[in-house]
């Protein structure tokens, strides 16, 4: 290991506290011919998500006659890495794919929409550690966008392990030494866990912190998520009635 | 891609337009749409460019990495351009190996990349028949509404332009900008009912019978042209055609600079 990825101060490589979230900017509703859509950067993180649907189910023989299904591809652009990235899917996006589409799934009201499908697509245009959670956060908002019936917005976080402690929301730098990796999301209202996974070393005491921080976080990635759909559909120029709405996390916290 | 299905109401608007000599969104006959470039959008990239063309956004990156050169050409470095239709642009659009209209969108920015000598190959060379730097071009298609091989084609010279290679970190000496001279530029036109249309949108493309690219250099010299669609074109239009894309050319490469 090259050496300590937290100092004295308690302080990471990149300045941020133990529990402390990189700079997130959600814009929904940047696509022209989707029908919903989300931009989000996350620290270094570039993520573009679209929806389509509820529109005929391909391949036909997924149909379900009770409901919708939901379809997620995730994706990550050739030069969205340091090694060039050889297009089309991998067994890593094929399985991450299927966690995002299972975790939307429980939100969307698929009932109302038999036999069609609604497709998430998730590009990651720049990667830089927990794409797969920007990802799931940016395409939520995307739905919500397309304006697809919805239980709530699901906010997705990863906690890691650097120097024996539990942090949030690892960068890349960290991640390339991190002891643990444990990305979530959740249903902030309910508490509900709708994405989890974990690889490393984690005793249940540090299992403990990690939820702390995770829900805490998923909190405000909530909250974002939130303000940018408000920013998206404020009516403008009606005098007194457009409230103030935080644009990232600084704004947000002060 | 299956040809997209026109509505019979908007094609009529289209046609009726046409006969007054207008367009839908209000441009001449050969003008193009607002164009937009942001440079460097991806640090992980060499080099990378994200144009918008109206409302066509595409997003084109260059990597660059050392490998073996190909034995007919031992001394050259390699050039590799690939273009992603992904499904996120368009719901036309279906993931799934390369279809042949993004082979096609690839080749033909290739081409003009490569025929118009932009990028020199012999100074990507490292050891003769060994080692070279090989250079990919990604074409990524964010929102597609027409005309992709003009905005995926700036968006290529962009990146380009911008492009370092890595020597650094590969222990070849410094890093380097991508030794590049020409600044070809390409523009493409769609024949519809014996009218010409310059950088056509999608509602455009869908009613268009016949459609020419032509790549020109600094000179105003073609160097790559491709024809598309089931329809035909005149003689007297292809070089309509040529000579607008000669006069566009020299304003679209003052974009690029």
């Amino acid at each position: 290991m090259v050496g300590k990825m937290i100092d004295e101060n308690g302080l990471r490589i990149d300045g941020r506290k133990v529990d402390e979230l990189r700079q997130i900017k959600i814009e929904a509703g940047v696509l022209k011919r989707a029908d919903g859509s989300a931009y989000v950067e996350w620290g270094k993180n570039k993520v573009l998500a679209a929806v389509y649907g509820p529109r005929e189910c391909h391949p036909r023989h997924l149909q379900d006659p009770s409901k919708a299904l939901v379809q997620c591809r995730y994706n990550m652009i050739a030069f969205s890495v340091s090694d060039r990235k050889r297009p089309g899917p991998d067994r890593r996006s094929v399985e991450i794919s299927k966690i995002i589409s299972e975790a939307l799934e429980y939100v969307v009201f698929t009932e109302y929409f038999p036999r069609t499908s609604v497709d998430v697509y998730i590009e990651i245009l720049q990667a830089n550690a927990g794409t797969r959670c920007a990802g799931l956060t940016a395409a939520s908002v995307a739905l919500a966008d397309a304006g697809i019936p919805m239980k709530d917005m699901i906010p997705s976080v990863a906690v890691g392990k650097i120097d024996g402690q539990v942090v949030l929301d690892l960068c890349k730098e960290e991640d390339n030494y991190g002891q643990a990796d444990l990305p979530l999301a959740i249903i902030p209202r309910t508490g509900e866990i709708l994405l989890m996974q974990m690889d490393g070393h984690m005793t249940m005491n540090e299992f403990n912190q990690a939820m702390e921080y995770g829900f805490g976080a998923c909190e405000k990635i909530y909250q974002l998520q939130k303000d940018a759909l408000k920013r998206r559909y404020a009516v403008e120029d009606v005098e007194g009635l457009e409230e103030e709405v935080p644009r990232n996390q600084q704004e947000l916290e002060g | 891609m299956a040809r997209a299905i026109m509505s019979d109401i908007k094609r009529d608007h289209i046609h009726k337009l046409l006969s007054k000599g207008k367009r839908v969104d209000g441009r001449t006959w050969d003008e193009f749409r607002q164009v937009s470039i942001e440079r460097r959008f991806v640090e992980s990239a060499e080099g990378s460019a994200r144009v918008k063309l109206g409302d066509t956004d595409v997003l084109v990156g260059v990597k660059i990495a050392i490998g073996t050169p190909f034995s007919d050409t031992p001394d050259k470095g390699v050039l590799s351009t690939n273009a992603e239709l992904i499904p996120l642009a368009s719901p036309n659009f279906e993931s799934g190996p390369p279809d042949e209209d993004s082979i096609e969108l690839a080749r033909v920015v290739d081409r003009g990349i490569r025929e118009s000598e932009m990028i020199d190959l012999t100074a990507l060379c490292i050891t003769p028949g060994e080692e070279v730097w090989l250079c990919f071009v990604d074409m990524y298609v964010l929102d597609y509404d027409g005309n992709l091989f003009d905005a995926a084609f700036l968006g290529a010279v962009a990146a380009l332009k911008t492009a370092m290679v890595p020597a650094a970190m590969n222990g070849k000496g410094e890093d380097f900008p991508l030794p590049t001279r020409n600044t070809p530029i390409s523009c493409t036109a769609v024949q519809i009912e014996n009218s010409i249309l310059f950088d056509p949108t999608l509602d455009e493309e869908k009613v268009a019978a016949a459609r020419l690219t032509v790549t020109t250099d600094e000179n105003g010299d073609i160097r790559a042209m491709q024809k598309g669609l089931e329809g035909s074109l005149t003689l007297e239009q292809a070089k309509r055609i040529i000579e607008t894309s000669q006069r566009l050319g020299r304003d679209l490469r003052k974009l690029i600079g």
